[in-house]
């Protein structure tokens, strides 16, 4: 409970605010709320409190908003209780999470939701209109309905017709289109037309199109957005951990302080266990750091003084002073930020299968629209009404449908089909990407091995391994736990255990005198090109065992990385770990190409320079390291244990300790993509018959928008054989 | 044909009235965590409360 405790002394009760009637409110950022009972937990733990009197947490945010009167300084005690549940708790800056994403979602569904209204009363006005001529109706009776109709469907094409003309706009200024320009164009051409029919006193008015055809492509188009996203705020994420507390040390006295207030030459206090908040020098020695976040490497690094340290490593064995080198915005933890911002914007460039098919379909409609209307009004002289009116029709009849509804139901649709098999796709357009990868790059530790030291079960006496495994349960060193994982029987007792921070363990047994640890502490020869780690134990001076451990590699990853060459797909290792390592695990798993000792620099500067020879990347990695990788290759997965970060920047999740589900995932893309290209079939086949239809006259702007849905209902239940396939 | 006159302000009300709620719920941000709402329905909040 170390960790809780050094939560309960932090200074959230500096960031409260205070309205006019002395209640506070506090946002809180959890990590690790996976399920309802987690919500529950922890709501119900913080309404024990008598004094509080709001408490909600957001699951797909993490926000955790808390309002109480009294005692400001409570906030601390809400962290400390939150944490110990076993959660991870962070301040909430409020301005990092002011996503435009959020507001982007509920100006999707407000325009959706006024566009359901309008299209409910005008479809009850319509039912009269279409089902009667003026005759029963009576002409005044139906100018009162048309100019009805039109009130309400006036304000709402422009109040929720917003999202197709802002993107056509934007495209028509940058001379490109997209498909939002023949939407566009068919709503404001069928609500002009519409205005021009009620002044005239004119037959029909199709505001009621205008409006459906709104209605269904808005509703694809917040079924996109709810696809895509969980897809960004990586960066964001990793800047929400930066803003936590850091302990500063002046003169006797300490202090917490927010770790982007830090400034150089600040003594920092880093407890057992705690994440180094910035880069620095290390003032005090003998302690030992895991660098897994930083570097990906496995085992935990000594820190003797005046060792560079940076941010993100976690102080293993004993408290640890450092100096702060840089101010916590320049610190490592910064610079991967930025180049996952980077990353993510340069992705955000990618163009998706439906923009581009809409880039070919949408110059070829608005001239088949032009075409019809000077075909009608020039060469066979009918009015330019109804030549408008063909127009119209026509343009409304091609509506992009499938591009704007059948994709994002094809993805939502097999995302779903993934997420029961354990995979988790974030991205809306992963799969699209996924579908078209040549190469994939694996990162080693963690991503094909099972990312912890492993001992190797031969050739020692139970006795030596009973008496190490003992002594290993009083540490918490990694090898330590490997060797108390690889040990089930009873325990011996221990007496006067001492550890030695990077050297190893020393107690006895039985009163004979036992030593635990590195060879070099022990008067061992070291060999100089080590492979894995090895320990030795010592029993009063002998050496009585000599372990190895090695990192063990996924049960199936050979299996996985054989399925993939078969798929002609070129697999890559790349690591930051040691060379010997990285060579013995690529030929285990059958890699002919790996590169090793690579920062997160160079992985992301091989990723471009592949990506710049034309290839299409996955990249799978689970390291804090990995983060701008994952970010800059074109698609990239991350098993369920990588950290919260890495798993933010992947585009694909996968549970388990196995490779299957990246062979699992890229099958299913293929097939994904071949359903959406069969809509395309479908909606291309359904113009050929529809279009003529329409040119020549015979279809009303009504009948259009019925035709229209018709084609997209067929297009959903074609995605819908995706069930079928498993 | 009169009684349009009646019937067409109750429909266009009545529409408005749910269009008001569902603005005010979109206001409230109970659109905003969908997936929370999701996990919350398996909550058995009830037996939580304390007696009054």
């Amino acid at each position: 409970m170390n960790q809780a405790a050094q939560i309960e002394q932090t200074a959230y009760h500096s960031l409260i605010q205070t309205d006019k009637d002395d209640v506070h409110s506090l946002n809180f950022l959890v990590k690790g709320v996976h399920c309802a009972l987690c919500i529950q937990k922890i709501e119900s733990a913080l309404q024990e409190h008598k004094n509080v009197s709001y408490v909600r947490l957001n699951f797909s945010t993490g926000c955790l908003s808390v309002k109480w009167t009294g005692d400001a300084a409570e906030a601390d005690d809400f962290a400390g209780e939150v944490a110990r549940l076993g959660y991870q708790v962070f301040p909430y800056n409020p301005e990092i999470e002011k996503s435009t994403e959020e507001q982007e979602g509920r100006f999707l569904l407000l325009c959706l939701g006024v566009a359901g209204f309008a299209m409910g009363n005008l479809m009850l006005l319509s039912v009269g209109l279409w089902a009667t001529d003026e005759v029963t109706m009576g002409m005044n009776t139906r100018l009162l309905m048309h100019w009805i109709s039109g009130l309400i469907a006036i304000p709402v094409v422009v109040f929720s017709g917003r999202p197709f003309f802002k993107s056509a706009w934007a495209a028509l200024k940058n001379r490109h289109t997209n498909m939002d320009v023949p939407i566009s164009l068919a709503l404001i051409l069928a609500t002009g037309m519409s205005i021009f029919e009620t002044l005239d006193h004119g037959t029909h008015v199709y505001f009621d199109s205008a409006v459906m055809l709104m209605f269904f492509l808005l509703i694809g188009r917040y079924l996109d957005f709810r696809a895509r996203r969980q897809a960004k705020g990586a960066a964001h994420d990793l800047l929400q951990t930066l803003a936590g507390f850091a302990t500063v040390v002046e003169g006797a006295n300490t202090r917490k302080i927010l770790i982007r207030d830090l400034k150089p030459d600040m003594i920092v206090q880093v407890a057992l266990g705690e994440r180094i908040p910035v880069d620095g020098v290390a003032l005090s020695g003998d302690t030992t750091v895991d660098t897994a976040l930083v570097t990906g490497e496995t085992m935990p690094r000594d820190v003797h003084v005046d060792d560079e340290l940076y941010s993100g490593m976690v102080n293993l064995s004993a408290p640890l002073r450092l100096r702060v080198a840089k101010a916590a915005e320049d610190s490592l933890l910064a610079d991967i930020v930025r180049l996952l911002e980077k990353a993510e914007q340069a992705n955000a460039a990618y163009v998706r299968l439906a923009d581009r098919a809409a880039r070919l379909y949408t110059p070829f409609v608005h001239s088949l629209a032009l075409l019809a209307f000077i075909l009608w009004w020039a060469v066979l002289g009918a009015l330019w009404q109804d030549a408008l009116l063909i127009a119209v029709t026509v343009l409304i009849i091609t509506c992009p449908c499938a591009l704007g509804l059948a994709v994002p139901v094809v993805q939502v649709l097999a995302t779903g089909q993934l997420m029961k098999r354990n995979i988790l796709v974030k991205s809306g357009d992963a799969l699209e990407r996924l579908a078209k990868i040549d190469i994939a790059v694996f990162d080693k530790t963690g991503t094909l091995t099972i990312g912890k030291p492993a001992l190797q079960m031969d050739g020692f006496a139970p006795k030596s391994l009973q008496i190490a495994a003992s002594l290993a349960a009083q540490s918490a060193h990694p090898l330590s736990k490997a060797l108390s994982v690889a040990y089930t029987g009873d325990l011996l007792s221990v007496d006067q255990v001492k550890e030695y921070a990077g050297k190893g363990l020393e107690a006895t047994i039985a009163g004979d005198q036992i030593k635990l640890g590195s060879l070099k502490w022990c008067g061992q020869d070291v060999p100089s090109e080590s492979v894995y780690p090895q320990i030795c134990l010592m029993i009063n001076g002998q050496v009585a065992q000599i372990f190895t451990f090695k990192d063990q590699i996924k049960a199936d990853a050979a299996d996985a990385i054989a399925a993939l060459k078969a798929l002609g797909i070129k697999p890559i290792l790349l690591s930051g770990d040691r060379s010997a390592v990285v060579t013995h695990v690529a030929a285990d798993v059958g890699i002919d190409t790996f590169y090793a000792e690579q920062t997160p620099v160079d992985k992301t500067a091989l990723i471009h320079e592949l990506k710049d020879a034309g290839h299409n990347v996955l990249m799978v990695g689970d390291g804090l390291n990995d983060a701008p990788v994952l970010a800059s290759a074109g698609i990239s997965m991350a098993p369920g244990s990588a950290v919260d970060i890495t798993q933010n920047a992947a585009d694909i999740i996968f549970m388990g300790e196995h490779m299957q589900p990246v062979i699992d995932a890229y099958k299913h893309a293929c097939f994904t993509q071949k359903l959406v290209k069969q809509n395309f079939g479908l909606a291309i086949a359904y113009n050929c018959i529809a279009v003529p239809f329409a040119f020549m006259g015979y279809v009303t702007p009504m009948i259009a928008a019925i035709c229209m849905s018709a084609s997209s209902l067929l297009v959903i239940i074609n995605s819908y054989r995706l069930k079928l396939l498993s | 044909m009169s009684i349009l006159i009646y019937l067409i302000p109750i429909a266009l009300i009545l529409g408005l009235v749910g269009l008001f709620a569902f603005v005010w719920s979109l206001k409230s941000g109970q659109y905003d965590d969908l997936d929370g709402a999701a996990q919350r329905i398996l909550l058995d909040d009830d037996e939580e409360k304390p007696h009054h």
